[in-house]
């Protein structure tokens, strides 16, 4: 009996018993397609917090004070960072202080959670550039000049189908002149960063924040590979200004490896989930096999007796447990797929190759194995033996 | 008459060991010839379904030897086992064991299937042997679409597809009515006339008296083995 005659029997013995079959297929459908797609989304979420951490630039430190009030960052300590002796390594530094704001245009108002007043420098070393009109000059900082770069979220509210360059807000009682918008940023996830609007350091002092202490000081390293470099360099400076302890320095790479750590942890939990899912569907598919063990060994008792060699039952049998596992699994990670396409709970699920072998390996493994056994055993028995196995 | 069929000799089956020990088959020797329609009676316990399933190679004896065609059986490996059964024997059970879900035909083409043979081949003797016991109009249907007459009709078909040696028939009027009885008991005979050997298992008398010998089990030991005017050639000539 040659391979395609078997193969016949074996797409006969599925059609035969259409609802196992398809109960056997749905089971291995479920355990592939969520263990994909939970593992997907864990990753999503994983690379969406990745690329916002890359959007703020890798070369970066945020330096911020830890106590309230007196000691806190001033101007003094923010220039005094900007040492070519001491830090070399340094490209820019700019000091930030950030508020809350509400800016009006012709009766339209929109408050906004960050109005940062910084400095030129700022642009650059925040990987923040214009996409219309110019950033405001060392100039506009050093004279307190009202001028104000805005956001695309803050231009669309406030200046639907306007052009904002050049037109006048009212932030704090104060005017200020707008004189470019922000290019969009990325901000999959917490906050909208491009709910923002940045104006000259010394004018937003003088309007809105005081002249207390700062928010932070962002530093720019001369490149990524600077980064820890520059930590302790102005460590250095920040020790024997501050007291130890007074500040805290954020350098966005660790930053970033956090994150990437707590999505890991995040991917790693769904992962169990969808092993777990994986297990419930195995157990449905070793379920229904074993069931259906009973009526099998009988049937293979007949074949036996009507002289089927054990190598012909053995062949049947597998390759339909191999057929339904893959079937199925080939269903399930098509629908994992399509599931991928849509975003789940505000994360666009992004598929890890790795989930998709290990979920279809192991649903095709139960299948074939809770499928093969129980028939080669039927196999080895006495043909009579199989004909009265109750 | 030639060679026989089937010559067994001190054929014993235990089953069990020690205090529960049961001896199904108690030294049993027969020879069977070529042509010849043989009844084995007995009541239920005698040792008759376990002969039947030694001589249909779906069990084997504790001892004794067992030539099927002059072959030993006992000496065949698995594989050889398969064919024996295969090309040897055909078995019609009182359970019928039919294929659940699987038409007729396809249920007698299956020991042709195992045989290797092609499958237009195949068909058109399925369909043959199915003619023989008058149900080629039933050939797709399934087996719970059919009477119990007419599914062991079909299991008659199956076990002479291959044209095996010796047709084995253990109780196969067991689960049908008198009308079904009638039915598959005129195929046999129908079978025997054109010269198939035929041993069937049964306890009914009607159907021990259509056959040309009949064989008396008693706890495992042939007791009685005589030849007689079979009944049912009046009836074949009829039909």
């Amino acid at each position: 009996m040659n391979f395609t005659e078997i193969l016949r029997f074996a797409l006969r013995g599925i059609g035969a018993n259409k609802l196992r079959s398809m109960l056997t297929v749905l089971g291995i459908l479920i355990g592939v397609a969520a263990v994909i797609l939970l593992v997907a989304v864990g990753n999503g979420s994983a690379q969406a917090i990745a690329s916002r951490i890359e959007a703020l630039g890798t070369n970066t430190l945020t330096v911020m004070s830890t106590s309230r009030g007196s000691g806190g960052l001033t101007m003094r300590i923010a220039e005094s960072l900007d040492d070519g002796e001491i830090a070399p390594d340094v490209r820019s530094v700019s000091p930030v202080v950030s508020t809350s704001a509400t800016l009006t245009y012709e009766g339209a108002e929109h408050e906004i959670s960050s109005f940062v007043g910084t400095t030129p420098s700022w642009f650059a070393a925040s990987n923040f550039p214009v996409a219309d009109g110019a950033v405001f000059t060392a100039d506009d900082e050093a004279q307190a000049r009202r001028v104000v770069v805005i956001g695309q979220t803050v231009a669309e509210e406030l200046f639907p189908g306007v052009d904002p360059v050049g037109r006048q807000v009212t932030v704090g009682g104060a005017l200020f002149t707008v004189t470019g918008v922000l290019k969009e940023k990325s901000s999959a996830g917490f906050q909208d960063a491009n709910d923002t609007a940045v104006a000259p350091i010394s004018a937003v002092r003088q309007v809105l924040a005081g002249y207390g202490s700062l928010s932070s000081v962002l530093v720019e390293a001369a490149s990524p590979a600077m980064v820890d470099t520059v930590q302790a360099e102005i460590s250095t400076i920040l020790d024997h200004r501050l007291e130890s302890g007074a500040y805290r320095v954020q350098n966005a790479s660790q930053l970033l490896e956090t994150q990437t750590e707590t999505a890991g942890t995040f991917t790693t939990l769904l992962g169990a989930v969808a092993a777990i899912s994986l297990l419930v569907g195995g157990i449905g598919i070793t379920n229904i096999m074993l069931v259906t063990v009973t009526e099998r060994t009988r049937e293979i008792g007949i074949r036996k007796a009507l002289g089927a060699p054990r190598r012909v039952i053995l062949t049947q049998f597998l390759i339909e447990a191999t057929l339904l596992s893959v079937i199925g699994g080939g269903l399930g990670v098509a629908a994992a797929v399509i599931g991928s396409r849509f975003s789940i709970v505000g994360v666009q699920p992004v598929i890890v190759p790795s989930s998709v072998a290990l979920a279809l390996g192991v649903s095709v493994l139960i299948g074939l194995f809770f499928g093969g056994l129980p028939a080669a055993r039927a196999a080895r028995l006495r043909p009579i033996d199989a004909l009265r196995y109750e | 008459m030639g060679r026989p069929v089937l010559d067994v000799r001190e054929l014993t089956k235990v089953y069990g060991e020690g205090d529960t020990e049961i001896r199904a088959l108690d030294g049993v020797s027969l020879q069977v010839e070529p042509g010849e329609y043989v009844a084995v009676m007995g009541s239920s316990g005698s040792g008759k379904s376990t002969l039947m399933n030694i001589l249909g190679c779906l069990d084997v004896p504790t001892t004794g030897t067992y030539l099927l065609d002059g072959v030993d059986v006992g000496s065949l490996s698995d594989a050889q086992l398969a064919l024996a059964r295969n090309r040897l024997i055909g078995f019609v059970f009182q359970a019928f064991n039919l294929i659940p879900r699987t038409s007729a035909v396809a249920n007698v083409e299956l020991p042709l299937a195992y045989a290797g043979m092609k499958a237009a081949e195949r068909r058109r003797r399925a369909m043959f042997s199915l003619d023989l016991v008058g149900l080629a109009d039933r050939a797709e249907h399934e087996p719970n679409q059919l009477s119990g007459g007419q599914q062991q009709r079909v299991a008659v078909a199956r076990a002479l597809v291959t044209e095996p040696a010796l047709l084995l028939a253990d109780e196969p009027t067991g689960n049908l009515d008198s009308h079904a009885t009638d039915e598959v008991l005129a195929v046999l005979d129908e079978l025997n006339a054109v010269g198939r050997t035929i041993v069937l298992i049964t306890h009914e008398d009607e159907v021990g008296a259509r056959a040309g010998r009949l064989i008396r089990l008693f706890d495992g030991r042939v007791t009685s083995d005589s030849r007689q005017e079979p009944s049912g050639r009046h009836a074949v000539v009829g039909v």
